[in-house]
């Protein structure tokens, strides 16, 4: 243990509010009168969704509840099973930061309950005023679109319910119903029209990709004196990677790729990324349309068949593995075309943590000296997902890939990681500028947390394996006293730390002229 | 009253049971079309029922998430459970095990109310479970207390003949009416037991069957191992 940065861990830099879990009193409507862009035309109807309000709207919205009850049990058994506890009320972020008591879990599920009871149950349609069942208006309509874009369906609720119901499914399901009547929000769907037309979030065309990619081999090799390639559209390679596209444009992502390629390279595998299916986010999930989601999946399926892999590995992404890990082979499956010796997919982290423990991998943690590191579980893939062999796994991998290259880390306050794990503010669809005021008051639960972490620990910088966890954080830390690039990649720190063969240790700058 | 009361409770036995089938049927025919375990998971069937033993036996999630609503919760659910075994003497003769109940369940009409009066204080105390509760959940805790309180009365205050009783509910599974006693508090706690019948299919009670349907709970976390598919997301494929 090295000795604690005294200046550090004196500064208190806790908010005046202290607990990162501690309950705000009541502040009813705080974020009534924040609405988050609403999609334009175009941008629903490339997703299959009417353009705009459609006339009949009430009757398609409680039509489209109902098949939605048919077709989800989640959807059925939670609006059914609630009995008002309220053991949830105090456990998501979104209330915590904010007081509104409408950003409790269950008060955000009956705002979508009480229509569905007065349509759909005995006792909504003839005694309403006892269930709280409300008729489906223009101002119901409106609510649901404020607080169900208020949520980042992060699952912390379904975690402490004593029946496991989930808001996160009726909110994808309102979100469902609210695009089947013409308003959906632009930010997830104008993200989803991109992946389909161009094949990433961004709208990044392959030419871009590959010049980026290049830039990237040329800046490993002046860095280090190896050539450490970052192959695209490569057939007959082993591994297809499927990364969030934030990893090709964006800090600390970009260094998260690197370190992906560096233990690609030391593994001695050959991989490859594709053009077609340059994204691992899968916005469909967001937006609860299955069949948008199951869309943007097929084109992994497509270039992992296209491309002749035996593999496919995602990089680092929250809801992307969730997706990938829980809904993939549902959704494009099944993947018996690939070597079934390997999980499909498998997370990096995975594979990083399997090389690390066959000894491939060699690593000088004092590289990472600079960083006194924390963790932070990304929602998704602490309640989401899961890596290796056993349950929580997700938690352990990435912690155990942490240590090994890095000497100083500390865990937050256990009531606020692993299943318990706090969301960053940008999850499920929020990561956008019109929703800031909700991100920044989303976030201080997990910064209050973080800030603990400095004070008893002298923390200075926290790893993420979501992509947009790693955004968030980048935009709202500065707001709670530590810089922006305070937030860093797992694999940044890999990269950082490992020591590719033929790389002369120890020295930064290595220039090895005449290498290659 | 006897007949009043003997139709009463064979209509409210069938709305209970009929209701209550077609309700776990709805839940057990819809599909779940995703794999959405709340993880870290159980990745064997048997690690599921496990977990949704401990969920049910103790209420391990609502234990995690909020201590008070846990004591009082709990102690009104395995009160309940006490107290409906006790009553297996209208119903039985000679079964050893409700003989041997019958004390645990007087002592657990005291937790009984205990636990309803806590649950119902926290509707008025704590300002978050304030906001959340409609009237049906007042009306709810109301009728529960007021079951629990006379059937207390019967035992504590002014008793009833209960051997009349019991040939009452034993000539009605019979179908034979027998005289029921018109004690006040019999009739009402009766009455108020064939009103709670009546609505569980209808109602939030609707939470004992649904928590075996939850499929955040009772999933196997597999979905890389085993490929999950519903009917309707498999017509897609064709
Ligand atoms: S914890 Fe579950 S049952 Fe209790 S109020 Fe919340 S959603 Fe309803
Ligand atoms: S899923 Fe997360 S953001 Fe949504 S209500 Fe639950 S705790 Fe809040």
């Amino acid at each position: 243990m090295a000795p604690l940065d005294t200046d550090k861990a004196q500064l208190d830099v806790r908010g005046p509010d202290g607990h990162p879990l501690e309950i705000p009193r009541l502040a009813c409507g705080a974020m009534a009168d924040l609405k988050s862009f609403p999609a334009a035309p175009e941008h629903q109807e490339a997703l299959g969704f009417p353009g705009e309000l459609v006339e009949n709207w009430q009757e398609v919205a409680i039509a489209k509840m109902g098949e939605l009850a048919q077709k989800n049990r989640a959807f059925q058994v939670y609006l059914d099973a609630c009995v008002k506890c309220g053991a949830c009320t105090d456990k998501c972020h979104y209330f915590l930061g904010t007081g509104d008591p409408k950003n409790m879990p269950v008060a955000r599920q009956d705002l979508l309950r009480s229509v569905y009871r007065r349509y759909y149950t005995f006792a909504g349609k003839y005694f309403p005023w006892l269930v709280g069942a409300r008729d489906l208006t223009r101002e119901v309509l409106d609510e649901w679109y404020t607080y169900y874009h208020q949520c980042s369906q992060c699952r912390r609720c379904s975690v402490f319910c004593p029946y496991g119901i989930d808001t996160a499914e009726i909110s994808m399901a309102a979100r469902e119903i609210m695009d089947c009547v013409g308003v959906g929000q632009k930010y997830c769907n104008e993200i989803i029209g991109k992946v389909k037309a161009v094949g990433n979030n961004l709208g990044l065309n392959p030419k871009a990709l590959g010049a980026t990619l290049e830039g990237l081999e040329e800046d490993i090799e002046e860095e280090t004196g190896i050539s450490v390639r970052l192959p695209l559209d490569e057939k007959g390679a082993d591994i297809l990677l499927i990364t969030p596209s934030a990893d090709f444009f964006a800090d600390p992502h970009i260094d998260g790729l690197i370190g992906y390629a560096k233990v690609f390279h030391e593994a001695g595998v050959s991989w490859t990324l594709s053009s077609y299916a340059s994204e691992a986010a899968n916005f469909g999930m967001f937006i609860g349309s299955y069949e948008n989601m199951r869309e943007v999946s097929l084109r992994i399926r497509q270039a992992a068949l296209d491309l002749g892999v035996k593999r496919i590995v995602f990089g680092e992404c929250g809801h992307a593995w969730r997706v990938a890990y829980s809904f993939l082979n549902t959704l494009a499956g099944p993947f018996d075309f690939l070597d079934q010796k390997y999980p499909v997919p498998q997370h990096i982290l995975e594979f990083t943590w399997g090389e690390i423990q066959k000894g491939t991998l060699t690593f000088d943690k004092s590289k990472n000296d600079e960083f006194r590191l924390t963790y932070h579980d990304s929602c998704n893939v602490a309640r989401g997902s899961r890596m290796g062999d056993m349950p929580g796994g997700q938690f352990e991998i990435p912690r155990n890939v942490l240590k090994a290259v890095c000497n100083h880390y500390f865990d937050m306050d256990r009531d606020t990681i692993m299943e318990s794990t706090l969301c960053c503010g940008g999850g499920g669809g929020l990561l956008t500028d019109d929703l800031m005021d909700l991100r920044v008051k989303g976030s201080s639960p997990r910064m209050k947390a973080l800030q603990q972490v400095t004070a008893d620990h002298g923390v200075t910088h926290m790893a993420a394996i979501c992509a947009i966890c790693k955004s968030q954080f980048s935009k709202v830390m500065p707001k709670f006293g530590y810089e922006m690039d305070s937030i860093l990649s797992v694999h940044q720190l890999v990269s950082n730390a490992i020591v590719l063969t033929g790389q002369n240790a120890g020295e930064d700058d290595a220039d090895e002229a005449g290498e290659d | 009253m006897s007949t009043l009361y003997a139709l009463l409770f064979y209509v409210a036995t069938a709305l209970l049971v009929v209701g209550t089938a077609i309700k776990i049927r709805t839940y057990a025919r819809t599909p779940a079309p995703l794999k959405i375990p709340t993880t870290p998971a159980p990745t064997t069937r048997s690690g599921v029922f496990w977990r949704m033993f401990r969920e049910i036996a103790f209420f391990e999630s609502l234990f995690k998430s909020n201590k008070w609503i846990w004591l009082f919760g709990y102690m009104f659910h395995v009160a309940l459970a006490l107290i409906l075994l006790r009553h297996f003497r209208y119903f039985t003769t000679g079964w050893f095990w409700v003989d041997w109940v019958q004390p645990f369940g007087v002592y657990a009409s005291f937790a009984f109310v205990l636990g309803l009066a806590g649950l119902w204080a926290r509707r008025f105390v704590v300002e978050r479970i304030r906001y959340i509760s409609s009237p049906s959940d007042h009306l709810m805790l109301a009728l529960l207390l007021g079951i629990g309180l006379s059937g207390m009365g019967m035992k504590f205050v002014a008793k009833t003949d209960i051997v009349a009783v019991k040939v009452f509910f034993q000539g009605l599974m019979r179908f034979q009416i027998n005289d029921l006693p018109t004690h006040p508090a019999l009739l009402i706690h009766l009455g108020l037991v064939a009103l709670l019948m009546i609505i569980f299919p209808i109602s939030k009670l609707l939470h004992a069957p649904g928590v075996f349907f939850s499929p955040t709970r009772n999933q196997v976390d597999d979905p890389r191992e085993k490929r999950h598919l519903a009917p309707w997301a498999a017509q897609l494929e064709k």
